[in-house]
């Protein structure tokens, strides 16, 4: 591999990495609050693809957009990839999982509920929007912007990483510094304790699923935008972004921000030093080393329960 | 079985009225088939401090945990001010001015202490510096830590946050779980003399303890369960004159 090679495949690792972070956000923060992997995150992502989807056939870009009118649709599109990823998961919150807590249920059954909400959207929808991929409209002239150590950057590329990282920082924001961050917080931690201060667990449940939810749509949105749209093109990434989320050490969301980079970076190396069908492989020979070596992740602490 | 003594006589202390703020009437909880209150009849007036002692498993800190909503009596009821509140949640409940400073401290660990203070003012829209300072002054070791994490503090310095944490709510009425469990006697003291201290301020106190002497020392009233049922109660000082007490509880051997 050559210098320029390594750095080529470097930024591509870097850009697809933001975006595994974004989608092992949404993993990372359910699981804070219910210690539940949420396997249906991956179909919040294929979700919000199709939002993207929906609205750009609505709007049609139509060919050779102005610039303005450009920024409008990548706009448009994004909101709408919010919208479908933030209410998928907050009815994925209602109607799966709220009666199981009510119940009282064990987590196996959560899990469980989990997966087969899962099989449940991806199907619905193969059936709803068809089963052949689609590629999203054209919103703007694709052409490199800059180059970084040689590297070229394109608009599709710029806009996943600046969008990834805009997401990241406002959810740093969010949960460190806002009342509602406080509560996500602490009912991590304690959900009952967070009661007794008046904190409504319920509420910050919903909010902390439609958070995760707006994250995985937009970056659904993001990634449809490098590739297509389809019903099943939650599974491989939401499986990746999974193990990102455990390697930075799940519950934690800036390890899940560094672990998304992490496999990033090593499943795009992996395809010009051992090809590009060793990819996924990689990122999961990442995960059982992280698990055998540091089982709590690199960034994670014990995930325990209150002291 | 147990038969209930009822001590009466006017306790005559100073500070308490006549006000009603708590009242448990015939109240059970049940865990499952399990019955761990077996009805039980307690009041707490506003200004007094009353001490609720028992051993393990006498139901102390379920009693709490009913009060503050966090479990739901099966028969019976819970009322304040008058106002029937079992069936309420927990997080709502805080609204009537009840603070719940849990069994085992439960301070959130990898929140600062200036964090977790805030987090006992969750129910308002704002967090008062007043009030803080407040607690900086009654625990002036919290206002030197502020900006450390919670998990790094010592087992008091933990209570005192979770005691100043609960105060951040302005609680109307403090229940406080076995504040002294696995703290040094000097450390048990000094968190003693701050509960006489927030009750002179105005905050009435429902203290549970297994340390028996040093709460009924503290309290004006108290009661004594023994598995889920009140089988003690009247003054403090009658109390701990109580020769079944000095038995039971105070770890002196029959006279």
């Amino acid at each position: 591999m050559s210098l320029q090679e390594f750095w080529d495949y470097l930024v591509l690792g870097v850009m697809l990495g933001s975006l595994y972070a974004v989608i092992a956000i949404g993993y990372t923060l359910v699981y804070g609050v219910l210690q539940l992997i949420n396997f249906a995150h991956s179909e919040v992502f294929m979700l919000g693809a199709y939002g993207s989807l929906i609205v750009l056939q609505l709007v049609n870009p139509g060919d050779n957009p102005t610039a303005v009118a450009s920024i409008g649709f990548v706009a448009l599109a994004m909101a709408g990839s919010a919208l479908f990823g933030g209410v998928t998961a907050y009815g994925l919150e209602k109607v799966a999982y709220r009666p199981l807590r009510r119940r009282g249920a064990p987590r196996l059954i959560f899990l469980i509920t989990a997966i087969g909400a899962s099989f449940f959207l991806y199907n619905l929808a193969g059936k709803l929007f068809g089963r052949d991929p689609l590629p999203l409209p054209e919103m703007y002239d694709n052409h490199n912007v800059f180059t970084i150590f040689g590297a070229g950057v394109n608009i599709t590329q710029l806009l996943q990483f600046a969008t990834a990282v805009v997401m990241m920082i406002g959810l740093d924001l969010v949960v460190n510094r806002t009342k509602l961050g406080k509560g996500i917080r602490a009912v991590a931690q304690d959900a009952e304790v967070a009661g007794l201060m008046g904190v409504d667990i319920d509420k910050v449940i919903s909010r902390t699923f439609i958070i995760g939810g707006v994250l995985g749509g937009v970056a659904g949105f993001l990634f449809a935008n490098l590739n297509q749209v389809s019903y099943t093109m939650g599974f491989i990434p939401g499986i990746t972004a999974f193990a990102a989320a455990v390697v930075g050490g799940i519950g934690n969301i800036r390890g899940a921000m560094f672990g998304g980079i992490l496999i990033g970076i090593v499943e795009t190396m992996t395809v010009p030093l051992l090809g590009d069908e060793w990819r996924s492989v990689s990122a999961m020979v990442v995960l059982i080393l992280v698990l055998m070596f540091r089982p709590m992740g690199i960034l994670g602490e014990r995930v325990g329960r209150a002291a | 079985m147990s038969t209930t003594t009822e001590l009466q006589k006017d306790a005559g202390t100073a500070g308490t009225s006549e006000e009603t703020l708590l009242e448990l009437e015939s109240m059970r909880v049940f865990y499952g088939a399990i019955e761990a209150i077996k009805g039980i009849d307690l009041t707490v007036r506003k200004g007094e401090i009353v001490a609720l002692l028992g051993g393990n498993g006498a139901g102390k800190t379920t009693t709490l945990r009913t009060i503050s909503g966090m479990l739901q009596p099966r028969h019976g009821q819970v009322l304040y001010r008058g106002e029937r509140i079992d069936g309420i949640k927990s997080h709502e409940l805080v609204q009537f001015g009840i603070g719940h400073v849990p069994e085992g401290r439960r301070v959130f660990s990898t929140m600062t202490v200036r964090e977790n203070l805030e987090m006992g003012a969750y129910r308002f829209s704002s967090v008062d510096s007043a009030e803080m300072d407040r607690v900086f002054t009654l625990f002036p070791r919290l206002a030197e830590r502020r900006s450390q994490q919670a998990g790094t503090l010592s087992g008091g310095e933990q209570q005192m946050l979770a005691i100043g944490r609960a105060l951040m709510g302005k609680p109307e009425l403090l229940l406080l779980d076995e504040p002294s469990m696995g703290l040094a006697p000097l450390i048990v003291q000094q968190i003693f003399e701050i509960i006489e201290e927030i009750n002179k301020q105005g905050t009435t106190v429902l203290l549970v303890e297994q340390n028996a002497t040093q709460a009924l020392g503290l309290a004006n009233r108290g009661y004594v369960l023994e598995t889920g049922e009140v089988a003690m109660s009247g003054p403090a000082a009658d109390l701990l004159a109580d020769s079944r007490i000095r038995e039971a509880y105070l770890g002196e051997g029959a006279a």
